[in-house]
């Protein structure tokens, strides 16, 4: 089938297969290999994109799906520095180790960050309860999303 | 150590990983992102059942399928890769069966791979492995270790004459005297659940072999390069120098990606076949019946006290059960070997007898993960310690103080032969009651136990096996490098690139060299590159487990540094006309020694070396490249030791366990990187959390997997999980001038038992205390008699 979508603002149609997935159409067909694939059966958000605004599971969704909508990936929102805070403080906390969950534990910090400004520790470990991270044990994470947070609070004021 | 403390010295400074830029970016590269030209893919039919007999395959219609360009079946793969045999000839006895790349003639284990199917995508690869019939002809299946070796079971390998891989007794002092003199004796039987790794990024691997020149370039995701490059050239036939294995990102390994898979191994006998790249990606579905599985153990442990709660001796029988093959190289008797031997170490008695037995069964090939052995020992050694605690009515820390080996036992030998050079289980105690003010715990615990509010705390004392040397392994047979090399280059700009044979899956292992190599040098760590994981350029190396990258590949690091230092000084020497004793160097500069007045820069120094030697001495050469290794041999490995608690709050209603703080206090010698340290702490913990908790690979008595996806193996999600507080206690070791040791597994080796203790203490009053692993609501409710 043929889709049109736009993809970290640039527009892109291309023909794929009715059963191909929207991570694997990102990853194989545009090359953008910054969103993981994981468990392919949505449990470790490993795939996380955001498909008009929204979080969704690229292994969940097909490519088909995504015909008309605006999709973007950890290759996007880092290039527009949209989450240049949130990289920074995951760094800086070493709230990654082998980088793998990173694209999916970033933009859904963002997406908590962006509906809940002030949200507390025990709102991050809710948000964050979807990405499966094997390497952290998550300590390093929350506190990068909640210090993050605080920042951004504060530039606010 | 003198020229690190004399100058700038990152040794002890939380460095900011650099790779964490790309990884945040999304630009990392795993082996699932590399595409190579003409590269195809493989799907592998497995066994659906436990044990069978295979008496036919049928591939014609897999063939058929639009895009399949091949389907290989084991009998066909045996010309082209030699099959292999997980055994170690110093454990004495041992025996496995000849393991193939894809099963000839039989299946013995659920998800074992029989036929091969390689096509344009994995997608096609699939619906070509979907058409592969295969004639099935079940055979009753081993599962159950405590019936493994029965004369009415089934050996799963006629040829091997029982179901028995190792066995092993050991006994220290005199056992029998011990429980003779015991005030109490104490007896309890442990089962712990099998679990596994779920490395988020699934084993990979990507095969490219060049017919022409016959060489083959492997991409893996992996921890020990070298160990592969080894192995692939011996049972593909191949010259070693042609075999070449790169590691880029690896997304997480923990023991999962150090073993030898018959996968792998297939997808690399399939590029030589077809003479093109042939790459794998693991699912998560055949992730968990085909990664290697941990633990499953029946430990019955006796323990032999005094009213006063001297420990005076201990019995410990171990039984578990590792699928049909111990794994190569390392084979998997490595597990219940440490788990016996490791049990008493932290304690003074010398009275000890232990046995293990290893049995063969139809389950995923069971060897060693994060921690090899000690999860279980020390949950079973600190539970027997809390329960005599409880028993005598007396305090679990004072227990634990008055059997520990104390600070002027060291140098000390355990009573399995192990060498403590030395350990600091009193420091790390009172640091750890300091720490999570643990009386006042005990004192809330005990008031909220009066409003039906039921918390426990648990202790957990645990040593850690790290920087093993060549006794390990190397003795046994197996090509496992248990040295390590560094190669240091100064480029002409003055700036260092630094090649490591330890190798890096996310513990930040090439930052770590960084801070080594800068502070030895006397550069700044920016001015550092690390690079690591590739045979054709890192010097010949172990690669990452065991905890040794620090051990290991940060000595030889250092020892690299401090050579090209003195390289670099003659050079400057001989530019300055001065003697190189009388300059050093400080942040990328050559400085007058006594008066720090700054006499060159490194980009000079090197534009000189370089491309104007001739304005040099003419008998003078400069050497801008170094090489030195490290093996540790003065000790079998460098011990390290820690002690860990939980926090739990238990809903007697319900059953189900709320972790709501942990502690951890580590000694893992001289500390390079904190931060590092730390998070490998808290991330090893929650992989022992987990097992202790929630991760358990349930199967049927027919041998088939139950909980193979991630909707019902659970894994440790930020909801479930406490803050953990780590501190840290400094003990360097004097064998090594770092003064470094391993810090990647002691959370997870003290984690389980900790939680373990915790439950217990918050059911004490209830009557009921849990022995098994995973600790389910259900295992809860059971024991409270509420089931």
């Amino acid at each position: 089938m043929q889709i049109s979508l736009t993809v970290n603002g640039v527009a892109v149609s291309r023909r794929v297969e009715p059963r191909q997935s929207l991570v694997d159409f990102l990853r194989y067909d545009l090359e953008l290999t910054g969103s993981h694939v994981g468990c392919e059966h949505g449990v470790c958000g490993a795939c996380t994109v955001r498909v008009d605004g929204a979080l969704v599971r690229g292994c969940l969704m097909l490519a088909v799906q995504a015909d008309g909508c605006r999709v973007e990936t950890i290759e996007g929102v880092a290039g527009t520095g949209e989450v240049f805070d949130l990289q920074q403080a995951f760094a800086q906390e070493n709230a990654l180790q082998c980088g793998f969950c990173t694209p999916g534990m970033l933009l859904t910090a963002q997406d908590l960050l962006a509906r809940k400004p002030g949200a507390s520790a025990l709102e991050i470990r809710e948000a964050l309860s979807g990405n499966y991270c094997r390497c952290t044990g998550y300590h390093a994470i929350v506190e990068a999303v909640r210090t993050t947070a605080e920042a951004r609070t504060k530039a606010r004021a | 150590m003198s020229r690190i403390e004399k100058g700038r010295s990152y040794i002890g400074e939380s460095v900011v990983r650099p790779q964490t830029a790309r990884l945040l970016a999304g630009r990392g590269v795993f082996t699932d992102d590399v595409a190579l030209p003409r590269m195809l893919h493989v799907a592998f039919v497995r066994s659906p059942h436990a044990h069978a007999r295979i008496a036919s395959i049928d591939s014609a219609e897999a063939r058929a399928v639009a895009g399949v360009a091949a389907v290989v079946t084991g009998e066909e793969m045996t010309s082209v890769c030699s099959g292999w045999v997980g055994t170690l000839a110093h454990f004495q006895g041992m025996k496995s069966a000849t393991q193939r790349p894809l099963a000839v003639g039989k299946a013995s284990w659920q998800g074992e791979p029989v036929a091969a199917v390689v096509a344009e995508s994995r997608a096609i690869a699939e619906d070509g492995a979907s058409r592969v019939r295969v004639g099935w002809e079940p055979l009753p299946s081993v599962t159950d270790p405590e019936t493994a070796l029965d004369a009415s079971t089934p050996v799963i390998h006629p040829e091997l004459g029982d179901n028995l891989a190792f066995k092993l007794e050991l006994s220290s002092g005199d056992a029998e005297a011990a429980f003779k003199n015991a005030d109490v004796v104490l007896t309890e039987t442990f089962t712990m659940g099998r679990h596994t790794g779920v490395t988020l990024e699934a084993r990979a691997i990507l095969a490219d072999f060049d017919p022409s020149e016959r060489r083959l370039t492997v991409y893996h995701s992996f921890q020990a390069p070298n160990m592969m490059q080894d192995i692939l050239a011996r049972h593909l036939n191949l010259p070693e120098q042609d075999v070449r294995v790169i590691c880029k990102d690896v997304g997480g390994s923990f023991g999962i990606k150090v073993h030898i898979y018959p996968d792998e191994m297939a997808t690399c006998a399939l590029s030589v076949m077809l003479g093109r790249p042939v790459k794998f990606t693991a699912d998560r579905l055949e992730s968990f019946v085909s990664d290697i599985h941990a633990r499953e153990h029946r430990v019955k442990a006796e323990l032999a006290v005094k009213r006063d709660g001297t420990i005076l001796g201990m019995r410990v029988d171990d039984l578990t059960g590792i699928g049909p093959y111990s794994v190569y190289p390392r084979t998997s008797a490595v597990e219940g070997n440490q788990t016996i031997r490791l049990a008493p170490g932290v304690y003074r008695f010398r009275d000890y007898a232990a046995s293990l037995r290893v049995v063969f069964q139809n389950k995923t090939p069971m060897c060693q993960y994060r921690a090899v052995g000690h999860p279980i020992a020390f949950a079973v050694m600190e539970a027997m310690v809390d329960r005599a605690a409880r028993e005598l009515g007396l305090d679990p820390v004072e227990v634990r103080r008055k059997n520990y080996v104390t600070a002027e036992m060291y140098p000390h030998t355990s009573q399995t032969g192990y060498f403590f050079e030395r350990l600091s289980h009193e420091e790390v105690l009172h640091k750890l009651l300091e720490m999570s003010d643990y009386r006042a715990l005990c004192a809330e615990r005990d008031a909220l136990r009066k409003r039906g509010v039921h918390r426990g705390l648990g202790l957990c004392a645990f040593i850690e096996l790290t920087t093993p040397g060549p006794a390990f392994y190397g003795v046994g047979g197996a090509r496992i490098s248990s040295q390590d090399g560094c190669t240091i280059k100064l480029e002409p700009s003055g700036k260092l690139t630094c090649m490591t044979g330890v190798t890096e899956q996310g513990q930040g292992t090439d930052t770590m060299i960084a801070q080594v190599v800068a502070s030895a040098v006397g550069v700044a760590v920016e001015d550092v590159r690390v690079l690591t994981g590739d045979t054709m350029v890192s010097p010949y190396g172990g690669g990452t487990w065991a905890s040794r990258g620090a051990g290991i590949g940060g000595e030889a690091a250092l020892q690299t540094g401090k050579t090209i230092r003195g390289n670099i000084l003659k050079v400057a020497a001989a530019i300055l006309q001065c003697e190189p004793e009388d300059l050093d160097i400080r942040l990328g500069k050559i400085v007058d020694l006594m008066t720090g007045e700054v006499r060159l820069d490194l980009a000079e120094l090197g534009r000189v070396a370089y491309f104007r030697p001739d304005t040099l001495p003419k008998d003078f050469q400069s050497e801008l490249t170094v090489t030195r290794h490290y093996v540790p041999r003065h000790q079998g490995f460098a011990f390290t030791n820690g002690i860990q608690l939980s926090h739990v709050e238990v809903d007697v209603a319900t059953g189900f366990v709320r972790l709501l703080k942990h502690w951890c206090v580590e000694d893992c010698g001289r500390i390079i990187n904190p931060r590092l340290v730390d998070e490998q702490m808290r991330g090893a913990i929650v992989q022992g959390i987990g097992a202790a908790l929630y991760e358990h690979l349930v199967y049927d008595q027919q041998g088939q997997l139950l909980t193979g996806t991630m909707m019902d193996y659970l894994v440790p999600m930020a909801a479930e999980m406490p803050e953990i507080m780590v501190g840290h206690v400094e003990t360097p070791t004097a064998y090594a001038e770092g003064g470094f040791k391993g810090a990647g597994e002691a959370g997870t080796a003290g984690a389980p038992g900790a939680v373990l203790n915790a439950v217990n203490d918050a059911l004490a009053p209830l009557g009921a205390r849990v022995t098994s692993q995973p600790i389910t609501p259900e295992l809860v409710l059971r024991a409270l008699g509420a089931l």
